[in-house]
């Protein structure tokens, strides 16, 4: 299921703007990666790249390569949408469909992609909701609209949709910013199983969080307003705490910028 | 009462003038004209409202009294006869069949072009289409009138020999009677275009209102750009469909001038939409208002009251429509 991704000179365009610059990476299968750095550095930008959505944002335009295993994303005859499919985003802020019920919600992605039977689609929304740690809130419900969840059980819907049609990678653009510390905690354990089966890129301003949840952290930063983005380092998450090799990095963990 | 009475009227202890004299006093006298301009215009907008609502009632109901007809089932309209018979039965029926056709035709070639220019359409091809749509809006519809009797009427001869040719057997499109195409269907697509123009610029800007994340959550699905617009845009614009659609119903129903022109009225009811004849209320009374004697001019006001309570009727259903769907709707993502 999970794939590697090897990043190599990307660089990403909102028309003129350039945003981020020259970013190389890899990212091993079955592991969280952390992105962290100050805001308007391109962690979010950089994201949507590695699932081709950057440029479905007018005037967005990426340069560069993203392999998924041996396949380049942004190869000439490579469909963005069949890249979508395998490549899975849950959002900043929650966006179930509102018009869709729980259970239809869950079952969206199944029924674009037609690949299923109709005896299993049950199943697998019970299993991917009990992947998200919603089944047991929800089962009830699987009929009433997802908006009346509420914002925490909505993103732990979004996980659910996401990784039910079990894509080789799950994006997340702080997932958790708009919820509790309980359900934070919830999708944070929720994000230690899910890398059992998915490889997870997280973009987070939480430093403890990337610290809890993330093998590797990755920490971009801009040189100065106006230029792009760049990734400084990526390392193992304990070294980036306990003893980052750049400068800069030690100081926006140590929050003394940024 | 006596619990609102406080409320109401603070004693004055408790509400000293604090602010000085001068300014006080000007601005009691300001809040005081301005209470009485608008209390008096609230009333006076009321009374005219009552005074028309009264007017029309007390005329309708002179009429249906001395309607020796049934004012509901009866086929014909003849007040000035003797005995004077008259019935709106297919003034209603024309009303609504050619209402229904204009709606079936332009709701979803409307809601076709408020995609097409909303999502699919590039920015220097939308902004200039959606000023055409919106000029289509600008034509008088004397205009569209005349048009219809001297173009579409001879053009769609054609359409209506194809029609009965093939399409004989769904009773509505066999052509029983001769004549020039002045029917029901005629008065249909003649409205059809004339109400395309709000219906497509209202839904547009509904459709131009998805919130980004409703679209973005369908896209990294892998969902193509035509299962975002069923997955997002639509569910999330139905309710603004349906407004845009009552909006060009509305216009639809009371349209005047344009139907005048084409139809070839004859008080039948008939489900062969091709065959010419037919009315509505609204071409009904621009037809007949002139020539009518008193109790003509009544029996006009009458059915143009039932007109009125259709368009109620129908704006009732459009708004149970929306609120059943609230829960739905989108307002709490
Ligand atoms: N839709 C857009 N159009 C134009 N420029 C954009 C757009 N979105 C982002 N940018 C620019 O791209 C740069 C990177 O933005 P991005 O959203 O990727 O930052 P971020 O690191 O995710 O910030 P945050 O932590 O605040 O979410 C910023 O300079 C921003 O102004
Ligand atoms: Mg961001």
């Amino acid at each position: 299921m999970a794939k590697r991704i090897d990043v190599s000179g990307l660089t990403a365009y909102y028309s003129a703007h350039k945003a981020i610059e020259d970013i190389s990476m890899t990212v091993e299968p079955r592991s969280v990666t952390a992105f962290i750095g100050p805001s308007g550095c391109g962690k979010s930008t950089f994201l949507r790249t590695l699932n081709r959505m950057h440029e479905v944002t007018p005037g967005g335009r990426v340069e560069g390569k993203v392999m998924l295993d041996d396949e380049n994303l942004y190869g000439s005859n490579v469909d963005p949408v069949a890249v979508r499919r395998t490549v899975g985003m849950v959002f900043q802020r929650p966006n179930p469909f509102p018009t869709m019920s729980i259970f239809d919600n869950v079952a969206a992605g199944l029924r674009l992609n037609g690949s299923y039977k109709k005896n299993q689609l049950a199943d697998v929304v019970e299993k991917s909701l009990r992947g998200a740690n919603l089944w047991n809130e929800v089962k009830d419900r699987l009929n009433k609209p997802g908006s009346g969840l509420s914002g925490g059980q909505q993103q732990r819907l979004c996980i659910a949709r996401a990784i039910a049609v079990e894509p080789e990678v799950l994006l997340m653009d702080e997932p958790c910013s708009a919820l509790d510390p309980i359900s934070t905690l919830a999708i944070e354990d929720l994000i230690g199983e899910l890398k059992e089966r998915f490889t997870i890129v997280i973009v987070t301003h939480n430093m403890q969080q990337a610290a809890r949840v993330s093998d590797r952290t990755a920490f971009f930063n801009l040189a100065a307003v106006g230029q792009p983005g760049r990734l400084i380092e990526i390392d193992e998450t304990e070294r980036i705490f306990a003893n980052p090799s750049v400068q800069a990095t030690e100081d926006y963990i140590s929050g003394r910028f940024g | 009462m006596a619990s609102t009475t406080p409320i109401d009227s603070p004693p004055p202890t408790q509400a000293p003038p604090v602010a000085t004299e001068k300014s006080t006093s000007t601005g009691r006298a300001g809040d005081k004209i301005f209470l009485a301009l608008s209390r008096g215009s609230g009333i006076l907008l009321l009374a005219i409202m009552a005074s028309i609502a009264g007017f029309l009632a007390y005329r309708s109901a002179i009429a249906i009294s001395a309607d020796e007809g049934n004012f509901l089932t009866t086929f014909d309209w003849d007040p000035a006869g003797d005995p004077p018979v008259f019935g709106i039965a297919v003034l209603l029926f024309g009303t609504v069949v050619s209402s229904v056709i204009a709606m079936v035709i332009a709701v979803p070639i409307a809601v076709g072009i408020a995609l097409f220019i909303s999502h699919y359409a590039p920015r220097r091809l939308a902004a200039p289409l959606a000023y055409v749509v919106d000029l289509l809006a600008a034509v008088p519809s004397i205009i569209y009138g005349i048009w219809g009797a001297l173009f579409l009427v001879p053009y769609l001869e054609g359409l209506n020999l194809w029609l009965d040719e093939f399409f004989a057997w769904t009773y509505l499109f066999e052509k029983t009677e001769v004549g020039v195409a002045r029917s029901l269907f005629t008065v249909g697509i003649l409205l059809a275009i004339m109400i395309l123009p709000i219906v497509t610029s209202v839904s547009r800007e509904v459709f131009l209102q998805v919130p980004r994340m409703n679209e973005e959550a369908a896209l990294a699905l892998g969902a193509t750009r035509w299962e975002v617009i069923r997955m997002s845009v639509l569910p999330f614009g139905r309710s603004g469909v349906i407004s845009a659609s009552m909006l060009g119903l509305g216009r639809a129903l009371g349209e005047t001038m344009a139907v005048a022109t084409v139809l070839s009225p004859s008080f039948v009811i008939s489900f062969h939409l091709l065959n010419p004849g037919g009315g509505t209320f609204a071409q009904n009374i621009a037809a007949k208002f002139d020539e009518a004697n008193e109790l003509g001019r009544d029996a006009l006001i009458a059915s143009g009251l039932v007109l009125f309570i259709l368009t109620l009727l129908v704006n009732g259903a459009a708004r149970l429509i929306i609120a059943r769907r609230k829960e739905y709707s989108g307002a709490n993502a």
